[in-house]
């Protein structure tokens, strides 16, 4: 674990507790609502397709398809600083869903990014009690 | 809806007392000096003012600020584009007897007030993007730029993105008031530039500047007894699809594809009445999705449709005449500067960018991650 962790940190409240918790055991669930049987991102107790109460908790594969990217040559916050240049990304997950991420790779470049490209999910612990689900080329 | 278009005009415009770099003036002065001048503008007294609408200051520090008890107030806040909006939203307040005299402002000392650390990672939805450093707007619009780039082509965007930049930078070039007055662009110098976020070059993204604006809005009635040329809203129409960038439905439809033919509808006009457009430039790629969504070209087209310096003083299609978020300023929400210019443009007020006696301007403003969207219709006789 990074002794000085700068960026900031995923603070949960009751309805991601559950995300958070299960992240910190390198595992990625979703929200997915009963009523019409899609998963969705961002969890919430009350799904945005149907505004239904009808929902429970799927434990996601952790594959994922790369949908679009940047890479970020300018600091955005102090505590990236040392990370430039960076993928951000928002990745489609196998259940349909997407999310926002980063594409953990070195030196990355256009060329090494191509949309569509498989992922997986990897989990770096940031803190005692959070861990970021990111992912890597498969 | 009933028929309100011609029922009011904009009356007054003008920017804060200076712009640009403007050290130890707060964001409520830059407010206060451009009401000052654009009441100034309109032949109106602060008393005459019963109407008050703003965006990031709430309208209680605002009125408390400038002395004012208005009866009605708006802090409809839903990023840059909110200016554009508080017109329809100053339309309808007046045609419901709610004000007669409307006054809207604008001012952020988004330069010197700069702050590089942000992100709320407590919210439900951001503590998902900001902690992987989906912060600020170059980053998250990137997400965009780039999707659209794979879908249709990585080297079409391009040379769209290089042609809004270099064509807006001349506008600015004949702008006393732009940032970038003194600096010519050429496309050499916008391929050679740094990266941002990639795909955004440097002049991909708008300035930073510190910026106040504001604006006067009456009864068609009342303004016809004012001193200058009545600008009358024609048409509007507003909205938003989403929050986050990723939860965009379409990153290459923005809810223009609403707000556009809605306006016009309203209107009774079609596309190619327009004689200038004021098109949100918070980024290149902005103004492609934008032409693109309000239907001035089929998806994929924006960067064809631009080509040639087409938007360049001189150009076929007049947009951005002022210089644009991109070069002439942008304090943080820009929306209230296209505003001024279209109003300045209708009247025949623009010396050296003057346009040849334009009738109608559609005005389009973004706001938030390509969230919110307001579109109007101004015109003059």
């Amino acid at each position: 674990m990074t002794q000085a962790y700068n960026k900031p940190v995923p603070v949960p409240q009751q309805e991601s507790d559950f995300y958070w918790e299960k992240a910190k055991q390198h595992e990625l669930w979703l929200r997915s609502c009963k009523d019409c049987g899609s998963a969705y991102f961002y969890p919430r107790d009350i799904s945005p397709c149907c505004f239904s109460k009808n929902t429970e908790w799927v434990q996601a594969s952790g594959n994922a398809a790369l949908f679009t990217y940047g890479i970020v040559h300018r600091a955005p916050h102090p505590g990236f600083v040392g990370d430039v240049p960076f993928v951000t990304a928002i990745v489609e997950l196998e259940e349909g869903p997407k999310m926002a991420a980063n594409v953990v790779m070195d030196d990355p470049t256009p060329e090494k990014l191509q949309i569509g490209m498989a992922l997986e999910v990897v989990f770096e612990d940031i803190t005692d009690t959070i861990a970021l689900p990111k992912f890597r080329p498969a | 809806m009933a028929d309100m278009s011609r029922s009011v005009a904009i009356v007054g415009v003008a920017e804060s007392d200076e712009i640009g770099r403007v050290e130890n003036k707060s964001s409520l002065q830059h407010h206060a000096e451009a009401a000052y001048n654009a009441l100034e503008d309109a032949g109106l007294k602060m008393s005459d003012v019963d109407g008050l609408l703003s965006a990031g200051f709430g309208t209680l520090t605002l009125a408390e600020y400038m002395g004012i008890e208005p009866k009605y107030t708006d802090s409809t806040s839903v990023g840059g584009s909110s200016f554009i909006i508080h017109i329809a939203h100053a339309m309808a307040a007046i045609n419901a007897g709610y004000c007669e005299v409307a006054l809207v402002t604008h001012g952020e000392a988004g330069r010197s007030a700069r702050s590089r650390a942000g992100g709320n990672a407590a919210e439900p939805g951001p503590q998902y993007e900001v902690p992987y450093g989906f912060i600020g707007a170059p980053i998250l619009y990137s997400m965009a730029a780039r999707r659209y780039m794979h879908q249709y082509g990585e080297d079409h965007a391009r040379q769209g993105m290089a042609e809004v930049a270099v064509a807006t930078r001349k506008w600015a070039n004949l702008n006393p008031k732009a940032y970038f007055k003194d600096l010519p662009m050429s496309f050499d110098d916008y391929h050679n530039s740094r990266w941002i976020s990639w795909p955004f070059h440097l002049p991909d993204c708008c300035l930073v500047t510190d910026a106040g604006g504001a604006y006067v809005i009456t009864s068609a009635e009342r303004a016809r007894s004012l001193p200058k040329k009545p600008v009358y809203v024609l048409g509007a129409a507003e909205g938003h699809d989403h929050g986050l960038i990723s939860t965009m439905p379409d990153l290459t439809r923005t809810w223009g594809r609403y707000t556009g033919p809605k306006a016009l509808e309203m209107a009774g006009l079609t596309h190619d009445d327009v004689d200038l457009a004021m098109i949100y430039d918070s980024f290149t790629y902005t103004v492609l999705v934008t032409l693109e969504s309000l239907g001035f070209c089929g998806p994929g087209e924006a960067p064809d449709f631009v080509a040639n310096q087409r938007t360049a003083p001189g150009g076929e299609f007049a947009m951005n005449t002022s210089g644009g978020g991109l070069s002439y300023t942008h304090s943080g929400m820009y929306g209230m500067f296209l505003v001024l210019e279209a109003v300045r443009q209708l009247r025949g007020e623009t010396g050296e960018r003057q346009l040849d006696d334009p009738k109608i301007s559609l005005v389009h403003g973004t706001g938030g991650q390509l969230s919110s969207t307001g579109t109007v219709i101004l015109a003059v006789d």
